[in-house]
């Protein structure tokens, strides 16, 4: 046991710089949540409460146990696309009836809850936290089906939509469609794939095609209620396994058929008692520095977001680069690796390598801290192997087969952003503070690189060097690269579960773990431990 | 008597309840065996367990159980039992079972059947009363009417049920009264006899405890006051009676010895007067067992009244702490019962999950921890009793004690306890003079106290956290919030967000925002609120909050017109007929319940489409009786 001590000093000019630098950051972001939590606008909503619905939170609110907490995914999905913010679909972790689930939700309000190439890779990755979590599937459907004009986008990526949904069935995990209106064409094969379907008395409408498409078609007259009504799957086709009178029936009988899932979790559950930090959270505002460039101690985020802010250091004298140990968070037991001085050193990334090996080990889980600028370069590097240690980590990341949980605390650069489980390396959940900045290199490296390359070229031409044209150029560049690193464009481009409050990373982190406590945990074996 | 002292080894108490476990203690104290009989619903009853031994009596009512003599004697030889309490109420006055007893061969720990009997008999108790000079109120069948006193009470010999009864205020109006009655009775019930008596109107309840022994001797340990009653049945009972001074009290302790002797009364007994406020005072009627309120005398004198009678009855002589007991300060008793004085006194059974008495206060009760409440036997299910140096020192004793026991359970008259302890604490030395035997009926209770906001807020963050325990979050934790938290407490509605360290930082209480500061949170944090189940005690049960479930399941909206039994009890009539037009508010059925008659009106004007239950019929809490369209 080794409690790490309160090092922060909340008087600083360097504490309330970083403290308003963030809370900036934030202040933008909840504005950004705000219009994605308004839906299709005041006008829409409006319309359709006055139908006798329910906004979709309300839905999902009314679904969930009270008090219980929700972990919302990827709210500003389709952040800075042309699509609307959010995707016109919130999903998101609850607990219903003692039970984690994943619920997807579609919000009618937004163009008719209608499915665009964003909300479909929303709805997959929602689909991939169940396969890999054993976490029940409840969707709530209200969709009109594909956003026509994306068609080319969307058709062929969509279909995964059905296949997921069986294939999480095929896999036992679970699958509950409440059907809150229309799901049609191929949008009814969202209940259609789903193990328990709920059916709303008036409200659902489920049918390959519309009396419009059917008159077409073969010149039939029909109706929405005999080609898809609820009493009529719940009577005649048997498509409906339950009948609701209401939407408020409906989520009530969604919460039934969950509660005889009997679904039990497999993990080995919680260790330790969860004992809070002993330091405040709301430090953790004044910890990252405003200033991409000043870097910071993670020690200091780490005695704020583990239990009893106990953190037992792990070759803490070699490879000082990259802080690793042990520790607990709500309970369950991690390793945590996380960056200090930003570069990656060769030892940082062997003593890296050798602590993923050892967590994997003793089948526990890892947490990733990013505030990397990347692995060092340079000729003395170079010469002493630092592709071979990067490859080390990588390798020992990529081959990890304990749950991943990655924090964007700040930088995330080079190669670095994957030897510290980045997206691609598929951690089960990773997040990002508003601060963070992702990127392959930092904009005025990246910036330079380019002018360096294009002089080179010019030289070798023997053509003159425009240094105007550069300079206009680098600036351009920079601005680009800036603006794309953000974490508002990433979480758009759904290359993380969201953007967090640092001082939500606990409560945050704790869920996950949860979450992931829902099936077993096996590390890799198969080699002993490398001493790197 | 005459004979020899022969301690008693070992006592079975014919009764239940807190008596039973009274009586019990005394008779652990003392080295002695206990039996306990019970019927079936009281096989859980903490006094069973109390007891050495339990015989079981099959069957429920008392007609079945504790009434049954024969049975209790025989379970008496059974357990070898060498005597028997009766207690109070059941076969405590009934001078046959004395008899059976004594037959029997064991010891009957009360007065001698011929007592029981010569008290028994309202009219010659009264007679004999007179001629041993004890104050009876006079009646025409001993004085002229115009010599009884004003106001006075006409009442129709053969009569009944009020009719051809007449309260006559001025003498002028004595004779047109008396004709008047005449004329009424005589076509009511065929006969026109009536007879004169003084109308106590404005009278309190004062008693006398006597203890007598075999020897004797008897004892007057002074008096109680019994004024604050509902309907007849005291509610507070308090020792010494705030309104007798010494030479009064001198006075009706030899009244109440008197009476005693006149019976040859052996054992603990009580001598009831009716005092009105010219310090006049008459007989009513002579108790002859323990009472229910014996605790305050107990207080006052330091006397274990049952330790007497066990002795008494045992043969010795009353020892001289008895001879020379003197008033100690002043004690308060209220008789904690489960029924709601806010709704017709309305009784109500169900389990009582926590009992957790103050220990600062003596606490004589029928419930602890788990104990169900029957229809079956009487409302009253503990009496807790404070013993200060002053009657207002006494009540403030008694409302901080009620007030630190944990009742969680079904609705008690707690509420109500407490506002007439206010008013004794108040008063202190100075009864209100407008207070009689009638007082509390004629008050108007109007609402039941309901939880203040802070205590609606408290209640909902206990439930908050409490439905947030098993999770690693703060209650309702959002990353992305959006609405409050709303909770349905009783008819109150609590919305509520709670901060990233698990504290309240919005509480919206019935639509009024409450301000959060530290000083909210620490108050909070002192209100004790206890989540069982669906409801939410708050401060010690003084309010159960039923949380209002979030959905209604289709079936019960769909009768919504349906009535339900309000507690469980027997249909004792049907009062509808199917199709039958009915007002809003109109009875639909009758149902006995703890021994009282219940009305079941329409909900609402409507026709009656479905009766769901017949005449005799036992009901369950909940279960639909009439369907109103």
């Amino acid at each position: 046991m080794t409690i790490l001590p309160d090092r922060v000093n909340r008087h600083s000019e360097a504490y309330a710089a970083n403290r308003q630098a963030l809370l900036d950051q934030l202040a933008e972001h909840d504005r950004e949540l705000a219009l994605a939590n308004g839906g299709g606008g005041e006008r829409y909503v409006a319309r359709h409460i006055a139908r006798g619905k329910l906004p979709v939170r309300q839905r999902i609110e009314l679904l969930l146990d009270p008090d219980a907490p929700f972990l919302e995914l990827s709210p500003l999905a389709a952040w800075g696309s042309d699509f609307p913010v959010g995707g016109g679909l919130v999903t998101g972790i609850g607990v219903i009836e003692g039970t984690e689930c994943m619920i997807s939700a579609n919000d009618p309000t937004v163009r008719g809850g209608t499915i665009n190439p964003l909300s479909v890779r929303k709805s997959l990755r929602a689909m991939e936290i169940c396969r890999d979590n054993r976490l029940p599937l409840v969707n709530l459907v209200e969709s009109g089906g594909a956003d026509l004009p994306t068609q080319s986008d969307l058709f062929i990526p969509a279909g995964r939509t059905f296949h997921d949904i069986t294939a999480l069935s095929a896999a036992g995990i679970p699958t509950v469609a409440i059907v809150f209106g229309n799901s049609t064409a191929g949008g009814a094969y969202v209940p259609g794939m789903s193990d328990y379907i709920v059916m709303i008395k008036e409200r659902s409408k489920v049918f390959l095609g519309g009396p419009p498409l059917v008159k077409m078609a073969t010149g039939e007259e029909s109706d929405d209620e005999s080609l898809g009504g609820a009493e009529m799957h719940s009577r005649v086709s048997g498509l409906g396994d339950y009948l609701a009178i209401d939407e408020a029936d409906g989520l009530r009988i969604g919460r039934q058929v969950v509660r005889r899932l009997n679904h039990r979790k497999r993990g080995p559950g919680r260790r330790g008692p969860g004992t809070p930090p002993r330091y405040d959270i709301d430090d953790l505002l004044g910890v990252p520095s405003a200033d991409p460039k000043v870097p910071f101690d993670p020690r200091d985020v780490i005695a704020r977001i583990v239990d009893d802010s106990d953190f037992d250091e792990f070759k803490p004298l070699y490879g000082s680069s990259l802080v690793t140990g042990y520790a607990e968070i709500c309970g369950y037991p991690v390793g945590i690796l996380a960056n200090h001085r930003g570069v990656l050193f060769g030892e940082d990334a062997q003593k890296g390598a050798q602590f993923i090996q050892l967590a994997n080990q003793i089948d526990t889980p890892l947490v990733f801290l990013q505030n990397t600028t990347g692995y060092m370069v340079g000729k003395e590097f170079e010469q002493r192997g630092i592709i071979k240690d990067g490859a080390k980590m990588i390798n020992a990341v990529t081959s990890s087969r304990v749950p991943h949980l990655t924090v964007h605390m700040a930088a995330s650069y080079g190669a670095g952003n994957y030897g510290m489980c980045g997206r691609a390396y598929g951690p089960r959940f990773l997040f990002a503070w508003p601060n963070a900045k992702t990127a392959v290199m930092g904009p005025a490296q990246l910036a330079g690189v380019m002018s360096i390359v294009a002089r080179q070229s010019a030289a070798s031409l023997g053509k003159p060097f425009d240094e105007e044209a550069d300079a206009k150029l680098r600036a351009a560049i920079e601005e680009q690269i800036e603006r794309e690193s953000l974490a508002l464009h990433m979480t758009g481009k759904l290359y993380d579960d969201g953007i967090i409050d640092p001082r939500d990373t606990r409560h945050v982190l704790g869920m996950c773990l949860s979450v992931i406590d829902n099936d077993e945990i096996h590390g890799t074996r198969g080699y002993g431990v490398y001493r790197m | 008597m005459t004979t020899r002292p022969a301690p008693l080894t070992c006592v079975l108490v014919a009764n239940r309840g807190e008596i039973a476990g009274r009586i019990f203690r005394t008779c652990r104290a003392m080295g002695i065996r206990t039996v306990a009989v019970f019927s079936d619903a009281d096989a859980e009853a903490p006094f069973v367990g109390d007891a050495d031994v339990a015989v079981h009596l099959p069957g429920n009512t008392p007609a079945e159980t504790y009434l049954r003599g024969d049975r209790i004697v025989e379970a008496a030889h059974r357990a070898g039992a060498d005597a028997i309490h009766p207690g109070y109420g059941f076969l405590s006055e009934n001078a046959a079972f004395a008899r059976q007893v004594v037959d029997a061969g064991l010891t009957w720990i009360g007065p001698p059947a011929e007592a029981i009997e010569a008290m028994g008999s309202k009219i010659a108790a009264k007679q004999r009363m007179r001629t041993v000079g004890v104050p009876v109120a006079p009646d025409s069948t001993t004085h002229r009417p115009t010599e009884i006193g004003l106001p006075a009470l006409v009442k129709a010999s053969a009569g009944g049920g009020g009719r051809g009864m007449r309260i006559v205020r001025s003498a002028t109006e004595l004779d047109g009264a008396i004709a008047a009655a005449e004329r009424e009775a005589a076509s009511a019930f065929g006969d026109g006899t009536v007879f004169v008596e003084r109308y106590l109107e404005r009278a309190r309840h004062v008693e006398v405890q006597i203890v007598a022994d075999a020897h004797g001797a008897v004892v007057a340990l002074f008096e109680r006051d019994c004024t604050f009653q509902r309907r007849h049945q005291k509610v507070v009972e308090e020792a010494p009676s705030p309104v007798v001074d010494e030479p009064l009290r001198h006075r009706m302790c030899q009244s109440a010895v008197a009476a005693a002797r006149a019976v040859g009364y052996v054992g603990a007994g009580t001598v009831e007067f009716l005092l009105d406020r010219d310090g006049q005072y008459w007989f009513l009627e002579m108790n002859t067992r323990l009472q229910v309120e014996h605790p305050v005398t107990e207080a006052i004198t330091g006397i274990d009244l049952v330790q007497v009678q066990l002795d008494v009855a045992a043969g010795f002589p009353l020892p001289d702490r008895v001879r020379t007991a003197r008033i100690g300060g002043h004690a308060i008793e209220v008789r904690l019962c489960a029924e709601d004085p806010y709704h017709d006194y309305r009784p109500s059974t169900g389990r009582f999950t926590t009992v957790r008495f103050d220990p600062a206060i003596r606490a004589e009760s029928a419930i602890e921890s788990g104990t169900t409440i029957t229809p079956y036997y009487d409302s009253m299910v503990a009496k807790l009793i404070a013993h200060g140096r002053t009657r207002a020192e006494a009540a403030r004793l008694l409302i901080g004690g009620l007030d630190r026991s944990v009742i969680h359970g079904p609705v008690t008259n707690r509420a109500m306890l407490r506002m007439l302890l206010s008013r004794i604490a108040a008063e202190g030395d100075q009864p209100d003079p407008e207070v009689d035997t009638a007082w509390l009926d004629g008050q108007e209770l109007g609402e039941a106290p309901g939880p203040s906001a802070e205590q609606l807020a408290a209640a909902a963050v206990a439930v908050a956290r409490h439905r947030a325990a098993p999770w690693t979050t703060p209650p309702g934790w959002r990353n992305n919030p959006s609405d409050l938290h709303r909770i349905g407490l009783g008819d109150h509605l609590v919305e509520y967000r709670f901060d990233r360290r698990g504290q309240p930082d919005i509480l919206v209480v019935d639509g009024d925002a409450l301000t959060v500061d530290a000083d909210r949170l620490a108050a909070l944090d002192r209100v004790p609120v206890t989540v069982e189940g669906t409801t939410v005690h708050v401060a010690n049960g003084a309010f159960a909050l039923p949380i209002v479930p979030r959905f209604t399941p289709p079936d019960e909206a769909g009768r919504a017109g349906s009535t339900v039994a309000p507690m469980p009890g027997t249909v004792l009539r049907v009062l509808v007929e199917t199709d039958q037009e009915v007002a809003a508010g109109q009875p639909l059925l009758t149902i006995e319940a703890m021994k009282m008659e219940h009305q079941i009106v329409a909900p609402t004007a409507g026709t009656v489409r479905e009766i769901l239950v017949v005449a005799g019929q036992q009901l369950d809490h909940g279960q639909p009786l009439v369907v109103v369209e």
